[in-house]
């Protein structure tokens, strides 16, 4: 249990923080907010871009980045090209036993179903993350279709 | 695997670093530590029965806590950070190496196999750790990384068959918040005008 002292000096403490930062970091140039992740500033939305496919761009750093990428195989695989792909199918990332033996294709409507529960639609799959924020899934699913078609099929 | 200590050498005082502004970092790390939050993890954890998507779950989250911690020791090592802002990723990091080592407790207590860290060169591949260039660069990385893992325990709580699991997700969304936040405000960045903007 915190003591009073200790409470008291905690709250001086962070408000002295907000109010004035680290003087040295303050005085860097800032280019974009950190609440607009890399990716968002740096993975432009690859076809004529829907309103639900710029702001699934943002809404896919702050929700997904903890362990996914477009590119990049992390926490979970790689999503460039997702939709349309056979669920468990990058030969290069460790699959749950329950998306190895899925024969779904990933469209937007299974993943709307998977980003709702997406136990209940690989009973054994593990991820654990649910949205259930159905424009939030919207947005998402968006920027996914996005950045799954070719760009020769979409300039 | 290895296990070693992923940022080597003593972190810079506690009194220097108040005397440079880390006042917020420091002062949330005394509170964890006279929590008990560590503990209390434990606790949580070896109460809990078994469930095979809870310790799926956990292992997920255990595999985050391990890419942030190779986060922190890319930027520690990139020779963009001043000694100060060094200090700050050394506590930040510090706390993800209790969350690693509380989950990887738990999902052996609960008879699974907690997963292993990847080599730091993983990491910087996944990561795209190349193209940082400057210590904003890394911050921004950092609160890139810390934001999307506060989203994940938020968004993984109506997974857990564990009420006490739950509860623990809660308190690590916590910590990443925290992380965010003073990383965010370092950085200059604007804090959410609306309400509820983590977790949906």
């Amino acid at each position: 249990m915190l003591n009073r002292k200790t409470l008291h000096l905690w709250l001086l403490g962070a408000a002295s923080f907000l109010a004035f930062g680290y003087a040295e970091l303050h005085s860097m140039s800032v280019e974009a907010s950190a609440d607009q992740p890399e990716t968002a500033r740096t993975m432009p939305v690859t076809r004529e871009s829907p309103t639900n496919a710029v702001e699934g761009q943002a809404l896919y750093a702050r929700r997904c980045g903890a362990c996914h990428s477009l590119d990049a195989n992390r926490i979970g695989p790689r999503h460039r090209g997702v939709v349309g792909r056979e669920a468990g199918s990058l030969p290069d990332y460790d699959y749950s036993d329950a998306l190895r033996r899925a024969t779904f294709i990933w469209d937007a409507e299974i993943l709307d179903r998977w980003l709702t529960n997406p136990e209940a639609t690989a009973p054994g799959q593990k991820m654990g993350f649910r949205l259930s924020n159905a424009d939030e899934r919207a947005q998402i699913v968006a920027f996914l279709e996005a950045n799954s078609e070719t760009t020769s099929a979409i300039e | 695997m290895t296990n070693k200590t992923l940022i080597e050498g003593p972190a810079p005082s506690r009194r220097a670093l108040l005397t440079n502004g880390g006042k917020a970092a420091l002062s949330v790390s005394a509170i964890l530590a006279l929590s008990g939050a560590s503990g209390a993890l434990t606790r949580a954890f070896a109460d809990h029965g078994d469930a095979a998507q809870d310790v799926a779950i956990l292992n997920v989250a255990l595999a985050l806590e391990h890419e942030a911690i190779g986060a922190y020791q890319l930027g520690a090592e990139s020779g963009f950070l001043s000694k100060d802002v060094l200090g700050v990723a050394v506590e930040f990091q510090s706390h993800h190496k209790a969350h690693r080592d509380a989950l990887a407790g738990a999902i052996r207590s609960m008879g699974g196999e907690a997963v292993d860290t990847k080599t730091l060169s993983d990491y910087a591949k996944a990561l795209n750790a190349g193209s940082l260039k400057s210590q904003k660069d890394v911050l921004m990385l950092a609160a890139r990384l810390e934001l999307g893992a506060a989203n994940a325990y938020l968004g993984v709580i109506p997974s857990f068959e564990s009420r006490d699991l739950a509860q623990i997700s809660a308190r690590l969304a916590a910590d990443e918040t925290m992380h965010w936040t003073a990383l965010t405000s370092v950085l200059g960045g604007s804090l959410p005008k609306d309400a509820l903007t983590f977790g949906a």
